[in-house]
């Protein structure tokens, strides 16, 4: 059982989000003391009958009190909302060389998949002081990644991919909590996060029972859902070419520019005719309810890899 | 030393009040009397909240016990979902905009009724078909989405009685709507004369405030909840991923209704509160124009938050950062009322009968609830904080330890007005004394088990938040007792309780100038109003005891 | 002044302001139902900027000829509900041009709603209803049928109280129950009219004309 008195700070993110919350507490106790104390002494003093003083209102108590106490809260307001609003700006973006892990939620379960095609279920081992970047889908109804000593919470969206990232600065097992609404066992949807040294990780990942790895899963189903009868090199029909694609730019037929990135990987299989690619023919079909959220994953990580293969060219 | 007495006039010839103009059980129901129908409305709502709170009282109990002892979970989450849409819907919003909103705005305006009476009542007929609907959902086998409605769970995965609970919902929120307008038509058509719109009582502007969100945020609701039943009732596609919708869009249209809804629970509250303060400090209300002015910013910039409630969805940055920029902003004039009304203590003469201990308490409760706003407002804690028990802990320190501490706070400060009858001071402290500690030691443990990582909806949680469930538990029990405490001695008092004067706190206010219970039309004499709200004393005079019509008397001698 | 004794309502003392709240009441209803048609065009332009081409498409599937014909007919009694307000309050009596206007009004309403239903019959044969067996491949083009079918449905509800509403003024002018003149009823019953008139101008161009321009 973890103390109920304490929350570790087990992410390099954590520090940043407590020491707003301290500064935001301390500010709140202090006006929570000015409040009640202001009350409880007039309370005490003006209390019916007393003897204190009083008359009409003091002269310095008027209008220009009043905007000044308002313009006092403003200036306070905006001042945390610059330093909140900047912290999590700055905080934004996964660092690049993050390791990449695939989440995939499910009533109730979560399911991860390392880059080395390792799987685990309601579990997940990550190396202490490299950046994760967690890419995850759900297969049904919307869940929510959480894990409290890391400050880090994302709803993962049916439909969508969404990520978040941290940097695990504690070795140890911390709990993970699905934190949005999701039905009858919500709250057994729950796992653990082992942070481990990233040489005790390399041996783990090495122990793990032999998968393909992602790039590898995607290659066959490049094969077998039939993309590589227009993509592939020896095609006859006129599609674009996929190797070396990812992370590019990529000019559309309707003039725009895109990066050819994860979610636009994810789009142009999902729906084709949104952005075509200038100079081709919108002819491919859409593959919505064909492949589901782990398969669009492997397809994208084979592309990926695809790209990688190019730079050692 | 009333109007009538100064100007000579004959006594009137006897006449029933309110109460006992007719007395049969369909003279109730056909009633277009807007004091009538707030009395329907406030046993419909008394019934209400006892009725969601019996299902969080299951719930508060089955939270003893980390691994649960007593419900299954689908039990669990139909019971806490059945609390949150019975209180938001069913007790808060109509809580008191109408019951004492009902009653009280045509008296402080100086009118005979509201603009348009029978809509009144057909409002309240609503409220019941609607209630029947959620009822229904509860017999029939109960609801287990949340008082939320998330799609595509609502939508597509749920198993439980969704269509009939958001229909109920759907339908009083044209209840909602109906009042708004009245209130609105009211407020601008049938003031009597000399009322202009800065000697309006803070409590009318409140309702005021309030009946204008109503009218522009509920349609928007119906029209979310709409989808959600065609999508699953008809198959229609709207939301659903697989089909191409967009379940996050839901979340905006649901919110852009349910935080404006915040505001339409606490912004009587505030009425309430400063009708109640100046009365018991005998003091003039601090800075008049900006707590009006405050209100209906809060009413204004309340349409524009919502997306701080989306924060970990997946909206974009700079969407976060626009909405977390005006959650700072819509904090400032809530601080300008919580100043002001500190500021009119200064200087009074105050006293501590039971409305103005139960005000008090909905000012203490409200700054720390309004405080730990502020965490929520920022992204990085929000993200850590969000969807655990400190939003638990924030929202019902606003809704129940502010806005419900306020209706009790009116309901005791009219309730002679309202009945005719006094009743027993001592209990009546006592039992607003035990509501603030009964609340505290519920939900101050829950920012606790909040921040260390309890998410809310959880039927079974990690052993080390229990000692907090625990806490929260016992002190719900405290808090059920200072709630059923009232329903015992204001029903004595309407059998046993002395006679209540026409003004026994000795208020200003134009309610206070009728008989108790008022008549059936409110005033025999059409009122003039020639000066403003809360002249406690004479210009330039000090706070004293006597009544406010003696002091001003004096002054103008 | 006999016929304003017999329109005034409780709590109204004077029957001109009586009147004036009863407009300034619908207005702020009028302003409510803006806002419950524009949370549905707001979850129509979601989805249309998710899936322009798929709107496109079921855009063009539609039947342009039924929703143009709509269009002329709502237009129309929009004309003749404003024609019968203006005849009852001016001074001279039009007793019988208002009674005609109303009577006219109700028709092309009703004349609207039968002509909804031979396009939802023909849509239904042409399996435009979401759900197996949907015609058109596209996923987002069952997005837009089901919008379609819920916004056509709200409007003609609307339409459909706005019917009775008018049938009920004309039945109680016809009985002479109630006096036309400076009517408030009337005003209030044609602002509500003139509404559903103006949803219907939004959702015309957004339901028929996506994907003709070119």
């Amino acid at each position: 059982m973890n103390s109920p008195f304490s929350l570790p700070e087990a992410s390099t993110h954590a520090v940043t989000v407590d020491r707003i919350f301290y500064l935001l507490l301390v500010l709140s106790g202090a006006t929570v003391v000015l409040v009640f104390g202001l009350i409880l002494l007039f309370a005490v003093r003006y209390r019916r009958g007393s003897s204190a003083k009083r008359g009409p209102m003091p002269e310095f108590l008027r209008r220009e009190f009043e905007i000044g106490w308002t313009l006092a809260t403003l200036l306070s307001f905006v001042f945390l909302f610059w330093w909140a609003g900047s912290a999590d700006l700055s905080s934004l973006a996964a660092p690049a060389g993050s390791l990449e892990i695939h989440v995939v939620a499910k009533q109730w379960m979560w399911k991860t998949q390392h880059p080395s095609g390792a799987r685990e279920i309601n579990a997940l081992h990550v190396p202490l002081g490299q950046p994760v970047h967690l890419l995850m889908s759900s297969q049904d109804v919307i869940h929510s990644f959480f894990v409290p000593a890391f400050r880090v919470k994302q709803d993962v969206v049916p439909g969508r991919e969404t990520d978040i990232w941290f940097q695990a600065s504690k070795l140890g097992v911390f709990p993970l909590l699905c934190a949005e609404y999701c039905g009858t066992d919500h709250s057994v949807m729950r796992g653990k996060i082992t942070v481990m040294r990233p040489e005790d990780y390399a041996r783990w990942l090495v122990q793990q029972p032999e998968g393909d790895d992602l790039a590898h899963e995607g290659a066959k189903l490049f094969v077998s859902q039939g993309c590589s009868g227009c993509h592939a090199g020896s095609s006859n029909v006129h599609a674009p070419r996929l190797a070396g694609i990812y992370g590019r730019m990529v000019q559309l037929s309707d003039g725009r520019t895109v990066k050819a990135d994860d979610g636009y990987i994810r789009d142009s299989i999902l729906q084709p005719k949104r952005d075509v690619v200038a100079g081709y023919d919108a002819i491919m079909p859409s593959f919505k309810g064909l492949l589901d959220d782990g398969e669009l994953q492997s397809l994208t990580a084979y592309i990926r890899s695809l790209a990688e293969e190019g730079s050692h060219d | 030393m009333t109007d009538a007495l100064l100007a000579g006039d004959l006594p009137l010839p006897p006449r029933p009040d309110y109460l006992r103009h007719g007395s049969t059980i369909a003279s109730w129901l056909t009633t277009t009397d807007h004091k009538r129908i707030a009395i329907l409305y406030a046993i419909t709502i008394t019934f209400f909240f006892f009725l969601g709170g019996a299902a969080v009282t299951a719930v508060r109990l089955e939270l003893f016990e980390p691994n649960g002892w007593l419900l299954t979970s689908d039990t669990y989450n139909k019971l806490f979902s059945f609390h949150g849409i019975i209180m938001v819907w069913f007790f808060l919003v109509p809580s008191i905009p109408n019951t004492l909103g009902n009653f009280l705005l045509p008296l402080m305006i100086g009118a005979p009724d509201v603009a348009f009476p029978r809509l009144n009542l057909f409002s309240w007929y609503l409220t019941i078909a609607a209630g029947a609907f959620t009822v229904y959902a509860l017999l029939a086998g109960g609801v287990d989405t949340g008082w939320t409605f998330y799609t595509p769970y609502s939508s597509m995965f749920s198993n439980s009685h969704v269509f009939a609970a958001a229909a109920g919902v759907f339908v009083v929120g044209f209840a909602s709507i109906a009042t708004g307008v009245n209130f609105i038509a009211t407020t601008h058509m049938l003031r009597a004369p000399g009322m202009t719109w800065f000697r309006l009582p803070l409590f009318v502007w409140a309702i005021y405030a309030t009946s204008l969100i109503m009218v522009l945020a509920t349609p928007v609701l119906a029209i979310s909840l709409l989808l959600v039943i065609a999508e699953r009732v008809l198959g229609l596609p709207i939301f659903d991923p697989a089909r191409g919708g967009d379940p996050i869009l839901f979340q905006h249209l649901f919110w852009f209704y349910s935080h404006p809804a915040v505001y339409i629970m606490v912004l009587p509250a505030m009425g309430v509160v400063s009708e109640v303060i100046p009365c018991f400090a005998r003091r003039r209300i601090f800075g008049y124009d900006f707590m009006v002015y405050a209100m209906l910013a809060i009413a204004g910039i309340g349409f524009f938050v919502w997306g701080h409630h989306m924060f970990v969805s997946g909206q974009s940055a700079l969407a976060s950062l626009v909405f977390s920029f005006l959650s700072f902003i819509i904090a400032v004039p809530s601080a300008i009322k919580v100043f002001n009304w500190t500021a009119s203590l200064f200087r009074g003469q105050i006293s501590f009968e039971s409305p103005m201990l139960y005000s008090l308490g909905f000012v203490g409760l409200f700054t720390t609830g309004g405080l730990s706003g502020l965490f929520l407002a920022s992204i990085p804690v929000d993200v850590h904080v969000t969807d655990t028990y400190f939003v638990v802990a924030h929202f019902h320190y606003i809704m129940v330890g502010g806005s419900v501490s306020a209706f009790f706070a009116g309901l005791h400060f009219w309730w002679p007005k309202v009945t005719g009858k006094l009743y027993p001071e001592s209990w009546a402290k006592f039992a607003a004394i035990l509501m603030y500690a009964g609340f505290n030691m519920t939900f101050l443990p829950q920012f606790f088990a909040g921040y260390l990582g309890m998410p809310r909806r959880y039927h079974t949680y990690p052993a080390e938040f229990q000692i907090y469930n625990v806490m929260s538990s016992a002190g719900a029990g405290v808090l059920a007792v200072a709630y059923l405490l009232p329903l015992g001695y204001l029903t004595w008092s309407l059998f046993y309780g002395g006679r209540a004067g026409n003004n026994p706190w000795a208020a200003t206010g134009l309610e206070w100038t009728t008989t108790s219970p008022p008549p059936p039309k409110n005033f025999d004499r059409q009122p003039r109003v020639d000066r403003g709200p809360y002249e406690y004393h004479a210009e330039g005079m000090s706070a004293g005891t006597d009544a406010p019509e003696v002091q001003n008397a004096r002054d103008i001698r | 002044m006999s016929d304003e004794s017999a329109l005034l309502r409780e709590p109204w003392f004077d029957f001109g302001r009586q009147r004036e709240a009863g407009k300034f009441g619908i207005w702020v209803f009028l302003g409510s139902e803006m806002l419950f048609f524009g949370a549905l065009l707001l979850t129509y332009t979601v989805c249309r900027i998710e899936h322009p081409d798929a709107f496109a498409a079921a855009g063009r599937a539609t039947n342009i000829w039924y929703g143009t014909i709509n269009t002329a007919v709502l237009l129309t009694s929009s004309l003749t509900m404003a024609m019968a307000s203006q005849a009852a309050a001016s001074p001279a009596r039009l007793r019988r041009l208002v009674l005609a206007c109303l009577l006219a009004t109700a028709l092309l309403g009703l004349a609207f709603v039968v002509i909804k239903g031979f396009e939802y019959k023909e849509d239904i044969d042409k399996h435009l209803v979401p759900g197996a067996g949907f015609a058109l491949p596209q996923p987002g083009a069952q997005l837009f049928y089901g919008l379609y079918w819920l916004v056509t449905g709200v409007h003609a509800v609307h339409l459909s109280i706005g019917i009775v509403l008018v049938g009920r003024l004309f039945w109680e002018f016809y009985r002479r129950e109630l006096p036309t003149q400076a009517n408030p009823e009337l005003e209030i019953t044609a602002l509500y009219w003139h509404l559903v008139d103006i949803v219907w101008i939004f959702l015309y161009p957004l339901i028929y004309l996506p994907g003709r321009s070119s």
